[in-house]
């Protein structure tokens, strides 16, 4: 595998020997997590634009385990909130967190999704951590695609390291019930 | 059918109910009393002679300052001489309400919610005059210009720097 054109994946840490390999469950498990990501693109305005073009061949985020876009929210891994979301969109959007089988994962590109962005007005939720928790935040308005990828990786960074007690702690049970979710 | 013989048929039928014209801008504007609209807008639609059969549009106003602070503007089309025409008519603070055209107008029947949503105009006789557009929890007419347009429960903002 020393052909440049495919990148493998680098094993965890763990212990290596004669015809073995030894490492955490949790790193496996992170490792095949992190690389077959399933997002759930939540595309309202022109962020969206540009996560049409991170999905395209030029930038291509079928690279990172993330060819399959899930259109259901029960298949998906990972929300990516893209574009301005208006009050009146804001329980669509917990609806659909809501309905994301567990572990499951926010991402929040371009201004608006994080905080409202230039739209400071009546009409718009300022920020969609308002409503959901988000992971990693992607600012730019709009994101360009290295910068969409850069938040993805962050996220591949998240899903890689976490430990799979983390859903089941009291502390995320906390969060969830201070989203009502 | 030119804009005099509007004006004149309308003041002709409702005398003092049309209280000013104005025909020098670009659509022949006629602002009329509100307890005469529903009736003028009968007229405009159903005469012979008007046949305005298309409500294009329909909309509020606020001049706060003014002594009938609330307006609603009426647009109408009339398609065989492809003529239009604007009716305004102003409401008094403290009761903004004007009879519905949705009985004539069935496409009214949005606009109205449209408007009482941002300006809390009430159209009587609406079958069903709720929010349209804005959240259903809201409790203020957004457009009424003592409110703020900003999101008064944004945090990351400082004021300073915005000119507030």
């Amino acid at each position: 595998m020393s052909d440049p054109r495919f990148i493998k994946v680098n094993p965890p840490e763990g212990y290596e020997g004669a015809g073995f390999f030894a490492t955490s469950f949790d790193k496996v498990v992170g490792l095949a997590r992190k690389n077959s990501i399933w997002p759930l693109p939540f595309a309202t305005s022109c962020c969206g634009i540009e996560f049409m073009a991170t999905m395209g061949a030029n930038y291509d985020l079928g690279r990172f385990g993330a060819e399959r876009l899930s259109f259901s929210p029960r298949q998906a891994d990972l929300l990516m909130v893209m574009g301005t979301i208006a009050k009146k969109m804001a329980p669509v959007v917990q609806e659909v967190y809501a309905q994301m089988a567990e572990p499951r994962w926010v991402l929040a590109v371009g201004a608006c999704a994080s905080s409202g962005g230039i739209f400071d007005t009546y009409s718009v939720l300022q920020g969609i951590d308002r409503i959901v928790p988000v992971d990693v935040y992607v600012p730019g308005c709009p994101p360009r695609p290295e910068q969409i990828i850069d938040g993805f990786m962050k996220i591949q960074e998240l899903v890689g390291k976490e430990s799979l007690r983390r859903r089941y702690s009291e502390q995320y049970r906390e969060l969830m019930k201070a989203y009502k979710i | 059918m030119d804009s005099e013989t509007i004006i004149g048929t309308l003041r002709e039928q409702f005398g003092d109910a049309v209280l000013e014209t104005n025909a020098a801008a670009d659509i022949l504007t006629v602002t009329v009393r509100r307890d005469f609209l529903h009736e003028i807008m009968a007229f405009l639609k159903n005469h012979e002679l008007m046949g305005f059969s298309f409500l294009t549009d329909l909309t509020g106003i606020h001049y706060p300052d003014s002594e009938l602070p609330f307006g609603v503007v009426y647009h109408l089309h009339q398609f065989v001489e492809n003529k239009r025409l604007r009716i305004k008519t102003f409401l008094p603070g403290d009761d903004p309400s004007v009879k519905t055209l949705t009985d004539l107008y069935p496409g009214a029947n949005w606009m109205e919610r449209e408007t009482y949503d941002f300006y809390g105009i009430i159209f009587t006789g609406h079958p069903n005059l709720k929010r349209i557009l804005n959240v259903d929890y809201m409790d203020y007419f957004p457009m009424r210009k003592e409110y703020p347009l900003e999101d008064q429960t944004r945090e990351d903002k400082d004021d300073r720097y915005f000119g507030r």
